[in-house]
């Protein structure tokens, strides 16, 4: 799509539209206006980031300091102070010029928003502005071994000890807790009540008493740790929001969780299917994939693709006409979970055999196969596409006892 | 532009809703199949068509139209679907209008376009010959003779052809050239021979022979035929992308809220998961299929001659999409109101009905699927 494509409908958003353009044309390394090839391509930032090219450190620091990590958080907090029209513009021109993300993170996609609606002025100031420049790496603490699907029934216990709470028990399904510097974390703060009795809390992952083991995975990596506190001091001026009224928070930032797990469903940076399969399979004598009960299935999932993109456009356009249902991230992420599993058998399926090899250079140590099996869990984290059925069934469809 | 209905739009939708549900419920459809009507849609209500605008949605203000664009004319066609109202409005309002403003000179759209808009003539397109939908493989043949033109071909599925007074008939003309020609259908070479269809509503199949045209029946030319037959098409897909995606979202609401008040096992049927995930499911692929339907309809309305390819991509996704929706709404439908859904008394067996057509008309999901295939070179 190109802006000649897009009619705004002021002339304030056009010319800003321009002006985006033309900044992302001179600013944007070539490099990173590349196809992303491996998870090293991708930015998570942090105090230990280790950059993959002189250029991805470049990008980061030029969008960090237009405030453009985070384009509509107010500047106060490292933001440009974007409208969501100006936000949705600054996306498409991006996608335009096939610009890659600058910085990945759970601060950006889940804690921000949350410290934005819940948090007090100072843990903003603190811990905001960090976040946008990519300084500090977060990770979630909320599922626990016996607290998956119904996560209020977590038991990870903080006392209180007047000016502070001292932290007991196990997280586990935590991404990166192992790279992280920063977790926000669900802990019991009263036993005598499930959802009141849960508490939102943030502390450094370098306090005494934290530790991480890596799970080992199908895909053979280990994205997920189980995490231990053993005796963690947690300061009072970090519980986010008042005590016991975590789950409110919890909820708020599970939707935006949602909306990210969804938004994978939305790969425009990849090569369409179908041109992957064309260069994988090739052409029969009418001009078309020369197997044809798998380009009905591309065709298909193509089209499927396209409706879940638009329908992405539409979730923003509703939230900005005020028409948006609070449940629809909880249908976009079943959605977009479901449609990148099948994304990714596709794949499987196209590129064959080849796509089994698992070690060696030549498929870049396995990573179709590791990546298609990394996907089983898109539906599964974040609450499992029953969970959101679930949630469909009792906030939009209001059916009884769901 | 939003993915949104603007404040007019919905004024509309909402004023379309109520009119329709008043004057034209299942009811209506049901009596004019019970009864054999000889016109198959009501021509009172045909008049009050007129007097809302819907008839001329798209026909320039110029010409006695509303001059809107297929957003609005969607718009219409969705609160027919929720009423299953028979109409020519498809096939005249929108498809016969959209072909004359593509291809007509000024003469061919001043004798007809006033008269679609008023409701006093009734257009419809000829372009299916055969069981499935192919309109770039025409047998309708038209050559040059006398300075004029003399068509043979038999034509199918030709919506409200047995009350049309005009057709517009797709043909080939020499080897690669296609034309569309303004047919009366009471020329002599001319016979229709209307279909009963299973939705109760109105089709015909028109036999052409020897049917000699004067050389103003041609619609444009034959090099720029194909492509105003497209568009034409198109349009004619989209409105019917609509009628589905109304037609579901009305069987769903009726479904869900039988299952909020049928009781089995001392329960509400509602409360058993294995019908609350279905319906949800259901839920999102209708939402899915809407956020498709808009943005084809916003499309057309920006390039309905396909300068860039994008309308036709967008339009065989709605399209496919919401025939694909529509066929699992009807069939959850009809199989969570169990046999009740069934029997000819309960309204959910037409919704079935009339799904079925508007997905095989101008091409099911299965050939939309494969267009998109085509057009990304795959």
């Amino acid at each position: 799509m190109t802006s000649a494509a897009i009619a705004d409908p002021t002339p304030e958003l056009s010319a800003f539209r321009a002006d985006t353009r033309a900044w992302l044309e001179a600013n944007c390394p070539p490099e990173m206006r590349q196809p992303m090839t491996s998870e090293d391509d991708v930015c998570w930032g942090g105090r230990r980031c280790q950059f993959s090219s002189p250029a991805q450190k470049r990008w980061l620091d030029v969008m960090a300091a237009r405030g453009w990590t985070v384009p509509t958080w107010p500047q106060a907090y490292g933001g440009a102070g974007l409208s969501s029209l100006e936000a949705k513009v600054l996306a498409q021109e991006m996608r335009a010029l096939n610009c890659r993300s600058p910085l990945n993170s759970f601060g950006i996609w889940m804690l921000g928003p949350a410290l934005l609606k819940f948090g007090n002025e100072e843990q903003k100031l603190e811990h905001l502005p960090k976040i946008a420049r990519g300084e500090i790496r977060w990770c979630q603490g909320y599922s626990e071994p016996n607290a998956g699907s119904d996560l209020a029934s977590l038991a990870t216990k903080a006392e209180d000890k007047g000016d502070h709470f001292i932290v007991n028990g196990q997280k586990i399904w935590t991404s990166y807790a192992d790279k992280a510097d920063w977790i926000f974390c669900l802990v019991r703060t009263d036993t005598t009540s499930k959802h009141n009795g849960i508490s939102f809390v943030l502390f450094d992952m370098a306090s005494p008493g934290v530790s991480t083991k890596p799970i080992l995975l199908i895909s053979g990596a280990s994205p997920f740790c189980e995490t231990f506190f053993d005796n963690v001091r947690v300061e009072k001026r970090n519980l986010v929001g008042a005590l016991n009224r975590g789950w409110d928070v919890a909820k708020y930032l599970l939707g935006h969780e949602r909306e990210m797990i969804g938004s994978i469903g939305d790969r425009a940076a990849a090569k369409p299917m179908g041109q992957q399969a064309v260069a994988a399979i090739g052409l029969d004598q009418t001009g078309r994939l020369a197997d044809p009960v798998l380009r009905a299935q591309v065709a298909e999932f193509e089209a499927d693709e396209a409706a879940f993109r638009l329908t992405m456009e539409r979730a923003g356009d509703l939230a900005r006409a005020k028409q948006a249902h609070p449940a629809l991230p909880s249908m976009l992420k079943y959605y977009g979970a479901e449609l990148n599993k099948r994304r990714w058998e596709l794949v499987m399926a196209i590129h064959g055999s080849d796509a089994l090899e698992w070690e060696g250079e030549r498929s870049r140590q396995g990573d179709r196969a590791r990546t298609w099996l990394r996907t089983k869990a898109n539906s599964i984290e974040g609450g499992t596409s029953e969970v959101q059925l679930n949630i469909v069934s009792k906030r939009i469809l209001e059916l009884p006892g769901a | 532009m939003p993915l949104i209905l603007s404040e007019e739009q919905t004024m509309l939708r909402d004023s379309a809703r109520d009119f329709l549900a008043e004057q034209a419920p299942v009811s209506q459809l049901r009596g004019l199949r019970d009864s054999n009507d000889a016109t198959g849609f009501s021509r009172s209500l045909w008049q009050q068509f007129a007097e809302m605008g819907f008839t001329g949605v798209l026909v320039p203000e110029a010409q006695g139209g509303l001059g809107l664009g297929h957003v609005e004319a969607g718009v219409v066609m969705e609160q027919i679907g929720h009423q299953l109202c028979a109409s020519p409005l498809l096939a005249s309002g929108i498809v016969a209008a959209t072909a004359l403003r593509q291809a007509g000179s000024g003469a061919q759209q001043a004798a007809w376009l006033p008269k679609i808009a008023s409701g006093q003539a009734i257009a419809t397109l000829a372009v299916d010959e055969a069981a499935k939908h192919r309109p770039q493989r025409l047998a309708t043949q038209a050559r040059a003779e006398g300075g004029g033109w003399v068509l043979d071909g038999a034509k199918t599925l030709v919506l409200d052809g047995h009350v049309a007074d005009l057709l517009i008939v797709a043909a080939r003309v020499g080897e690669a050239g296609t034309g569309l020609f303004l047919v009366d259908p009471k020329a002599s070479g001319v016979t229709v021979e209307r279909t009963v269809m299973v939705d109760a509503h109105n089709a015909a199949r028109v036999r052409l022979q020897g049917l000699k045209l004067a050389a103003d029946a041609l619609l444009g030319t034959p090099e720029t035929g194909a492509a105003a037959l497209d568009a034409t098409l198109d349009a004619g897909r989209c409105a019917a992308a609509a009628e589905l995606i109304g037609l579901a979202d009305e069987v769903f609401e009726r479904t869900v809220a039988y299952i909020k008040e049928r009781k089995q096992f001392g329960k509400l049927i509602g409360e058993f998961q294995g019908l609350q995930h279905r319906a949800a499911t259901l839920y999102c692929d209708l939402e899915i299929s809407r956020a498709a339907l808009i943005k084809a309809q916003q499309a057309l309305d920006a390039d309905i001659a396909g300068a860039t390819n994008h309308a036709s991509s967008a339009v065989a996704i709605a399209k496919a999409r919401a025939g694909r929706s529509a066929t699992t709404a009807v069939q959850e439908g009809v199989q969570m109101h169990g046999g009740m859904g069934m029997t000819d008394a309960f309204e959910i067996g037409f919704f079935m009905k009339r799904a079925r057509v508007l997905q095989e008309l101008w091409g099911d999901s299965n050939f939309h699927f494969d267009a998109l295939a085509q057009r990304r070179g795959y």
